[in-house]
């Protein structure tokens, strides 16, 4: 095997394409701000040089590793230079950490203290830009910008947006939008995959965590909360659990802690869903038109797809989103308490997602003009809140979700990752209902991480061909494959997020690997300890569709498309 | 069209005996510089003077003229000779110039009213205007080629420039143009071209001094087979313009180059990237390629061969990061035009991603010599490890600011002394910027240094695309760093924070100085930024913007620390560190400064000396061109 030399410790190469993996692999933390291991190479922060023995200066994040090579990543040179970096970035940069939501999760100021600056000597005279807030969903502030490109080669390379880009030169250089236009005027589909990667508080969260407060101090709103899959298995570790952990118990114990009337499982809503989707793709097989079915579940790829390849959209399913289906159930639910007590219900969301912060304003998910689901907030809104509270999150006793709505099927829970959706339609359709064609399902490649999975299923005498593509970039690609005749499906299920929901922008940072696969196993644990694993056999349903749905389907579990 | 080897022969001999069959030509430079002075209004009197005449005479011009469809000046059809363009001579400073061929006078600051005189005189007599000669130290000289300018230069890229219609491929043919080309495609092998220019040791003109040879080989061997040949015309330094006037007075010589690239590492296509503040080199370079293509040296089957050329032009939008190769490539495929992490390198993975020869407009000049006379011929002009000329462009405090080409290994003394006959006004030689913006300073110490790529590294400057402006004893240094710093501060990318964060530093630093406001432990920061951007900065740019700042701070530290420490500028450049006082022994008291001063800093009574209060004095100067006695000086 071949070795390279990091500061004097051989390193053996085993494929890695560049020194820093090799760096990191050798237990040495070199900090960076835009390398990103999924993204093409860019090269601008230079936090990540070495010196080789001939004294040169090399960027590792670009340089590939030759065997025999020797270089030191802590040299005298290095660390002046790499603190003269941080020192300059933060000249530039506004200083009022205490007061930024990135506070004590932003990487500038973690490598900063790291370097161990205690001073700037310099004056941060940069030009100050009005902040964006024109997205439901994100918020940019280009004043916190240090123009890594982290997020303009996200929404690039991994959601084929380019909704963002570098505009200017040297020091007048920004991030932003074709024309500076307001982010809601772009092709932005909401998705917060920029705000996973940012490492400062230049793209945030666009917060409801105040419009959610000031529901609950009302005594003459009825708070109504679900809770998606992918919520709760991204919190714990935020509150000293494992990563990965499922403190659905301790979620709902703490909001009601906090107010919540009542607290419902987005699964539910999944369970909807899944019963709805299936009937719709019959349909269209039966008549075999309008095929692909896409799914709807993600509003990141509806508005992509509306936008990139309008074609395409009406191949997407009608169906609303569990969280829209859910919620406009949940109204109709309490329509008569509603009068009859004098409230008004409030449905909260709390979701892995800002693009569902935008879902809810569609006029398509409005049930006769009214917007069904009122505020959507993330998993790290509702951390915020939890510890606005005061919540001892780890110490609280875990509660049960309230009734009829708190019952859902390990088929909804899977919703969080990518196949997940195609998983429970395929168990929903299985004739089977075994333990045998259950495990059939799973491996039948529909789980992974491959960029575009694919499978089929006998549905009587016909083959259904399913493909399932997370990552918008890949869906765009499989789009391209489906329009020039090289490919054909039957369903396809697409998430804009890479690995589904679990990695959402609206989720906790930051998201490793580790973090990634323990999310994952997470919401498989999930299903696998669930008693119910069939959508159908969820006995709330049939309920909710003789009691409360009665016929309306198309009015609440639909999109209104006119 | 020509369609094999024979036809291309014949065709050079037919535009050669043509050529000697013209009886007179008149040459007129429409470089930028002779434009501006005038050159347009010379032309169209010489067209009419000739035209009356009836005569067969060539009027060459090189700009500003109307093109017919066939590239040819309208008046052609009314005068009884061929009018035709030309490029820049080079001799700038004493433009316009007018040459008159087969006699070789060259006629200096020539005026519209002259005109009359060079016909009656030169044209029909055949005689020199003797006081339009140039003249130096009481010698006139007649013929251009014996003038000190020229006579010690070595003009092998530049020979055609200014001689031959830059606009008729006929001209180029003529001079033995595309004979390289025949050379290498009918009696060599692609490797042989390689080998050739390998052992040239034929080094990038355009500033990183590159062998040659070496990129097009590892072209060559690149598994891929799509390759491009790609030329950067993107000539950005400020006051440099060799690239310029190749493109615009020889664009085949170039062109013939890129083809024999082409043809050495097998590339099917080809991009000329070019400023798009360059129009006449665009449009130059646009009638090349047609007449190339119409004549069967651009296309499928060139000659017949197998060998198939296309050729495009492309052009920048100004950004000087656009000269560095990847930030090139990136802008001819549309993107932003920023440098990105190598490896991969353009020759792997260049243009399209595909590989790419990138060199620039001077070095593709030089192929088609080096194939012609041979690998040994070129080493033997130059020094050893930079063989070849070196055209340079010479502006500032110098008596012949113009165009140059020299052997590699000249001395700065040669260049400033003898061809550029020294400086202005008989000042002291202090310091000349090489390289532009990202090279350094060299001063009276260097003057007896041979000047090529690697002595010059030594002595941290660098020969970049060949600007040389030259500084004289009132040229402030912090202020020349100031400037280049600015320049880059301006065009830098802003990818990498070195360069995007530090440059803007040092420039406010360097601002400070100027303004007075400067501190001791300020040039500290500024070395350590310099040291800093170049160790670390992403591209060629960043690595070299701190240059200029980091050589004056070496070899002017006195200057500096005056400006901060006594907050004195020694050549009174520096406004704000500039003081005003009236001298009480001159000044009769009549208040007329103090009438004059904008923001009321002089005082006084009626017929006593005034006096000016340092503390509100804003240093605008006023004060001093209003006093009629002189009385008011700057300290």
């Amino acid at each position: 095997m071949d070795y390279i030399t990091i500061d004097g410790k051989s390193v053996p190469i085993e494929g890695e394409k560049n020194i820093l993996a090799l760096i990191r692999k050798a237990g040495i933390d070199l900090p960076t701000f835009c390398y990103h291991s999924e993204l093409s190479v860019y090269g601008a922060c230079r936090m990540c040089m070495v010196e080789d023995e001939r004294g040169r200066i090399l960027a590792s994040c670009s340089e590939q590793p030759r065997p025999g090579m020797v270089i030191r990543t802590n040299t005298r040179k290095i660390q002046k230079y790499r603190k003269l970096i941080v020192e300059l970035l933060l000249a530039s940069h506004c200083r009022d950490c205490t007061t930024c939501t990135k506070n004590g999760s932003c990487e500038l100021q973690k490598i900063a203290f790291k370097v161990g600056i205690h001073a700037v000597r310099f004056l941060n005279n940069r030009k100050q830009v009005p902040i964006d807030i024109s997205s439901p969903s994100i918020v940019r502030d280009p004043n916190k910008c240090i123009l890594c490109g982290d997020c303009v080669r996200t929404c690039a390379e991994i959601q084929g947006v380019g909704a963002l880009d570098f505009a200017h030169r040297g020091s007048n250089m920004q991030v932003q939008p074709a024309f500076d236009k307001p982010l809601n005027e772009t092709e932005c589909v909401g998705c917060g995959q920029c705000r996973v990667v940012c490492p400062t508080g230049a793209i945030s969260i666009r917060t409801n965590v105040t419009d959610v407060w000031d529901a609950i101090m009302d005594p003459n709103v009825r708070v109504v909360a679900q809770i998606a899959p992918a919520v709760r298995v991204a919190i714990g570790d935020q509150f000293g659990f494992p990563k990965g952990t499922n403190t659905m118990g301790k979620i709902v114990a703490a909001m009601r802690l906090m107010g919540f009337d009542k607290i419902y499982d987005t699964n539910f809503g999944a369970d909807l869903t899944i019963m709805e989707e299936s009937k719709e793709l019959a349909e269209r097989l039966e008549k075999n038109e309008n095929l692909p079915l896409f799914t709807s579940c993600c509003p990141g790829w509806v508005k992509y797809c509306e936008t990139k390849y309008p074609e395409f959209a009406g191949n997407i399913s009608t169906c609303r989103s569990p969280q829209g289906m859910f919620s406009a159930v949940i109204k109709d639910y309490f329509a008569k308490a509603d009068e009859e007590e004098g409230k008004k219900t409030f449905v909260v969301s709390v979701m892995p997602c800002t693009a569902k912060k935008g879902e809810i304003l569609r006029p398509d998910n409005f049930t006769d003009g009214r917007q069904d689901t009122d505020r959507v907030i993330t998993s790290v809104e509702l951390i915020r809140m939890i510890r606005q509270a005061g919540i001892k999150f780890d110490e609280i006793d875990s509660e049960a979700l309230d009734m009829p709505f708190g019952m859902a099927s390990g088929a909804a829970a899977i919703f969080g990752v990518t196949g997940g959706v195609t998983e429970a339609v395929l168990r929903h359709l299985s004739s089977d209902k075994g333990y045998k064609a259950l495990s059939q399902i799973e491996y039948s490649g529909v789980r992974g991480n491959d960029d575009i999975k694919e499978t089929s299923i006998m549905l009587g005498e016909r083959e259904v061909k399913i493909a399932v593509v997370h990552g918008l970039a890949n869906a765009g690609k499989l789009l391209g494959s489906i329009k020039a005749g090289e490919v054909q499906y039957d369903f396809v299920e697409v998430m804009a997020c890479k690995r589904g929901c679990i990695v959402g922008g609206g989720q906790p940072l930051p998201v490793g690997p580790r973090t990634k696969k323990a999310r994952a196993k997470g919401i498989y644990s999930v299903d696998r300890e669930s008693q119910i694993r069939f959508a159908s056999d969820n006995p709330v349903i049939g309920h909710v569709f003789e009691e409360v749905i009665n016929g309306k389907e198309h009015k609440l579990l639909h999109r209104n498309l006119q | 069209m020509l369609k094999n080897r024979q036809d291309l022969i014949d065709a050079r001999n037919q535009a050669k005996v043509a050529l000697e069959q013209q009886k007179f030509r008149i040459l007129i430079c429409a470089g930028t510089g002779c434009l501006a002075g005038g050159s347009a209004k010379i032309y169209d009197k010489m067209c009419k003077l000739v035209k009356d005449a009836g005569l067969d005479v060539d009027v060459e011009f090189g700009a500003g003229v109307a093109h017919g469809p066939n590239g040819e000046c309208p008046s052609h059809t009314e005068t009884a000779g061929n009018v035709k363009k030309s490029g820049c001579h080079g001799f700038c400073e004493m433009g316009p110039l007018v040459r008159i061929e087969p006699s070789n006078f060259l006629y200096i600051k020539v005026k519209e009213e002259d005109c009359e005189e060079i016909f009656n005189t030169t044209i029909l007599k055949g005689e020199p205007v003797e006081r339009l000669l140039y003249e130096r130290d009481g010698v006139k000289y007649k013929a251009q080629e014996e003038i000190p300018f020229y006579a010690k230069q070595t003009r092998l890229v530049l020979k055609n420039c200014g001689h031959i219609d830059s606009e008729h491929i006929s001209e180029y043919l003529a001079v033995g143009g595309y004979s390289a080309l025949e050379k290498v495609l009918f009696d060599m092998k692609p490797e042989d071209v390689v080998n050739e220019i390998l052992e040239s040791n034929l080094r990038g003109r355009g500033g990183g001094g590159f062998q040659t040879g070496y990129k097009w080989k590892q072209v060559a061997r690149q598994a891929e087979t799509i390759r491009y040949v790609v030329c950067n015309g993107d000539e950005g330094d400020p006051g440099a313009f060799m690239d310029r006037s190749i493109m615009e007075g020889d664009p085949h010589k170039m062109i013939e180059g890129m083809l024999i690239a082409a043809y050495a590492t097998g590339a099917q296509e080809g991009y000329i990237y070019v400023r798009a503040e360059y129009p006449l080199a665009i449009s130059r370079l646009k009638i090349a390629i047609e007449q190339a293509e119409e004549a069967g040296l651009l296309g499928d089957n060139i000659l017949g061969t197998e060998f198939s050329f296309k050729l495009h032009i492309n052009r920048g939008a100004g950004a000087f990061v656009c000269g560095e190769g990847s930030a090139l490539t990136a802008s001819i495929e549309g993107e932003r035009g920023m440098p990105r992490t190598k490896p991969p390198r353009t020759v792997e993975q260049g243009l399209f991603g595909k590989p790419t020869v990138l060199n620039n407009v001077e070095t593709y000049a030089n192929v088609p010599m080096i194939i012609t006379n041979g690998a040994e011929w070129f080493k033997s002009i130059g020094t050893e490890g930079s063989p070849g000329t070196k055209a340079f462009a010479v502006t500032g405090s110098i008596n012949n600011t113009g165009l140059i080409e020299v052997p590699m290994g000249t001395t700065l003394r040669e260049i400033v002394y003898e061809i550029g006959g020294g400086i202005k006004n008989d000042k002291a030689f202090k310091a000349v910027q090489i390289g532009g913006p990202s090279g350094g300073c060299l001063i009276g110490d260097h003057l007896d240094v041979a000047l090529d790529f690697d002595s010059l590294k030594k002595m941290g400057a660098m020969i970049g695309s060949g600007g040389l402006v030259i500084m004289d004893e009132d040229t402030c240094m912090v202020e020349v760093a100031r400037f280049f710093m600015n320049f880059t501060q301006n065009e830098s990318c802003g990818k990498c924070i070195p360069c995007r964060e530090g440059t803007k530093r040092m420039l406010e630093i360097l601002e400070d100085i100027v303004a007075g406001r400067g501190t001791l432990e300020q040039l500290d920061i500024l070395k350590e930024l310099g040291e800093a951007i170049t160790d670390t900065a992403l591209c060629g740019l960043g690595k070299s913007a701190a240059l200029p700042v980091l050589s004056t701070l070496r070899l002017f530290r006195d200057e500096y620390v005056e400006h901060v420490v006594d907050k004195k500028c020694r050549t009174g450049n520096c406004q704000a560190l500039k003081t005003y006082v009236i001298d009480p022994e001159k000044c009769k008291g009549c208040s007329k400064c103090a009438r004059n001063c904008p923001v009321g800093a002089i005082s006084g009574v009626i017929k006593n000396p005034y006096t000016i209060d340092g503390a509100k004095c804003i240093k605008c100067g006023a004060c001093e061109s209003a006093c009629p006695f002189g009385a008011i000086t700057i300290e």
